[in-house]
């Protein structure tokens, strides 16, 4: 157990460094510096600014002194755009609200997700499996940058109920919207993965002879069907915290939370790259080290996985 | 009782007969075809069928959208007018356009790249397979949607960065696909004759391989089309996709979405009716496909 998971993060430090490269070689080879403006700047000037922001230096000590500040001092340096504000305080502003809603979203979809997948498979062609596959084929054409439109429509605008944008920690009626809109795809999707890894289960042998004993209904789904069922689940969850995260830069733009993704789409607007690598890269170690606690997760309840 | 005569007049059904045969019996997979098919002839002869051009503003319901700017046969605006005054239907002839050949170049882009990639890899075993492999887990790790906004930011915002982008958000799953499958078929017996008799290895990943690997990726494909041009459509809608005059379901429900709160909701409900009616079309086509493909599902 423990060589796997020191052989998974032996794995997982040089993807985070290409990552950190990678973009770093991305933004070095972009046309255009991030002071190219309307403005013709004077040369001294742009000298100048050069020198502050270390891009007078040779792209590899560039590459170099980034990293060196990334991974000692977790420091991404400051805007390019936003001369008083460093890339850290951009992040220390929106990331607290992105995990907010994305946490409660993330367990909604969980929470939701395996019950609806549960009840559907234990009722099979009942018309809560039915209600459990429509909302799975449904929730398949809705993406978040289209039910956020539609739920502000129906909820802000004709019925008035809730607020169309905004966020205030200590109201949940700003949270509702948000967290339906990033939650409805995945809810769904682990709905269907649920369902049908249940139906798969429901039909194994050890269920059978657990029935036959004289089993009580509920204690065979409790224990001998739900865990093997929700394996499965498990593996989606990772690449859906990922997907979350990047969803909520549809709802920072369209709810004005004013989350991490808002920022992230400005910095693109804007051309503001060290914001932009700063997200990606906590981002990217954030999905990296949430995978990477998955398969530990995974391995661990799996006994059929050896490591 | 039969006799062998018999038997032999029966006309024998190849693989490809019978999954065609399953296919047309899927009635929401012919559905989805159909609708898919006039999806397609309404972006490619929509524009003869318009009045006004993409970019053409008309002055008799500028300023005044929301009273007559609304669907109407009489002044020509089918769909009606968007909020600067342009003709909506030719918009959303145009933005389907966009969408479509996004959708269907970004998954060719993905099908080739991991096909190719996926079948050399399963080919080659041992070392290679190893890293490759451990290549694409190192890339897939990465969070390819930041990747290409970088990229659309960093090198401007051109359809052919949007192909590139989007084509590789996605060809990872499908190499792990196509080398699971090659690796079984690899060992199959005529694979070992083709190796006996002296044939290249290139010839027999070209030749023997990958036609028996059409099947799985024809099925992943069509799923692919649609998470393509859901990807169009989210980078779009948060304004990095296509440059205005030109347009895609995305810009146009990002736009009709911004300005509902005026009450000229038919500039969300035209993009948003297509957007829908040709991923769940994609989704039907596919999921039959797959059933009739699919030789687990037997």
């Amino acid at each position: 157990m423990l060589t796997y998971i020191v052989r998974r993060l032996i794995i997982a430090i040089p993807t985070l460094l290409i990552l950190v490269v990678l973009s770093f070689t991305l933004m070095h080879a972009a046309p255009g510096g991030p002071f190219t403006a309307d403005r013709e700047v004077p040369p001294e000037i742009l000298a100048n600014l050069e020198a502050r922001y270390g891009l007078d230096q040779p792209f590899v000590v560039q590459v170099f002194v980034y990293l060196k500040n990334v991974v000692l001092h977790f420091d991404f340096g400051p805007s390019f755009v936003y001369k008083d504000r460093t890339v850290n305080e951009i992040i220390a502003n929106g990331f607290p609200i992105t995990l907010t809603y994305g946490a409660i979203a993330f367990a909604v979809a969980v929470f939701f997700g395996v019950a609806l997948g549960v009840a559907a498979a234990t009722h099979h062609n009942r018309w809560i499996d039915y209600f459990a596959v429509g909302i799975a084929i449904g929730a398949q054409v809705l993406p978040n940058f289209v039910l956020a439109p539609i739920l502000v429509l129906v909820f802000t605008l004709m019925l008035g109920w809730l607020p169309g944008g905004g966020w205030e920690y200590d109201q949940p009626r700003y949270i509702i919207m948000p967290v339906i809109a990033l939650a409805t795809s995945f809810l769904a999707s682990i709905a269907r993965i649920t369902r049908s890894s249940m139906l798969e289960v429901l039909n194994a042998q050890h269920v059978r002879t657990a029935r036959a004993k004289g089993l009580p209904s509920h204690r065979v789904i409790l224990s001998h069907v739900l865990k093997p069922a929700l394996l499965p689940v498990l593996s989606y969850l990772g690449p859906t915290f990922v997907t979350m995260i990047t969803g909520s830069v549809v709802i920072d733009m369209f709810f004005s939370t004013g989350g991490i993704g808002l920022s992230l789409v400005n910095a693109a607007l804007n051309r503001d790259y060290s914001v932009m690598m700063g997200i990606t890269i906590l981002i990217g170690a954030l999905t990296i080290g949430f995978n990477l606690l998955i398969d530990i997760l995974y391995a661990w309840i799996d006994p059929k996985i050896r490591y | 009782m039969k006799t062998q005569a018999d038997i032999a007049v029966v006309k024998g059904r190849s693989l490809w007969s019978e999954a065609r045969r399953r296919f047309y019996k899927n009635i929401a997979a012919m559905l989805g075809l159909i609708v898919l098919i006039l999806v397609s002839l309404f972006a490619f002869f929509g524009q003869y069928i318009a009045q006004f051009p993409i970019d053409e503003i008309d002055f008799n319901v500028i300023g005044q959208v929301e009273q007559e700017g609304g669907p109407s046969i009489k002044n020509g605006h089918y769909f009606g007018t968007d909020d600067l005054g342009r003709d909506l239907f030719a918009r959303v002839v145009q933005g389907t356009q966009v969408s479509l050949i996004v959708g269907f170049v970004g998954a060719f882009i993905a099908v080739a790249m991991g096909t190719l990639y996926g079948a050399i890899a399963g080919y080659a075993g041992g070392r290679t397979d190893n890293i490759m492999m451990r290549v694409v887990d190192i890339l897939m790790a990465i969070p390819s949607m930041f990747v290409i906004i970088l990229l659309l930011v960093m090198f401007g915002r051109s359809m052919a960065m949007l192909f590139i982008g989007v084509g590789m958000l996605s060809w990872l799953d499908m190499s792990r696909i196509v080398r699971g499958q090659t690796l079984s078929i690899k060992n199959k017996e005529y694979i070992h004759a083709a190796q006996a008799m002296g044939v290249s290895d290139v010839k027999i990943i070209t030749r023997h391989i990958l036609p028996n690997l059409w099947g799985i990726v024809a099925v992943y494909a069509t799923l692919l089309i649609p998470l393509m041009i859901l990807t169009e459509s989210f980078i779009s809608f948060i304004g990095l996709g296509v440059q205005e005059p030109l347009t895609s379901w995305g810009a146009l429900i990002s736009e009709g979405a911004g300005t509902m709160q005026y009450g000229t909701l038919w500039q969300l409900t035209f993009p948003l009716f297509f957007f829908v009616i040709t991923i769940s079309a994609f989704y039907f086509v596919g999921d039959g496909l797959r059933d009739a493909l699919d030789p687990k599902e037997r």
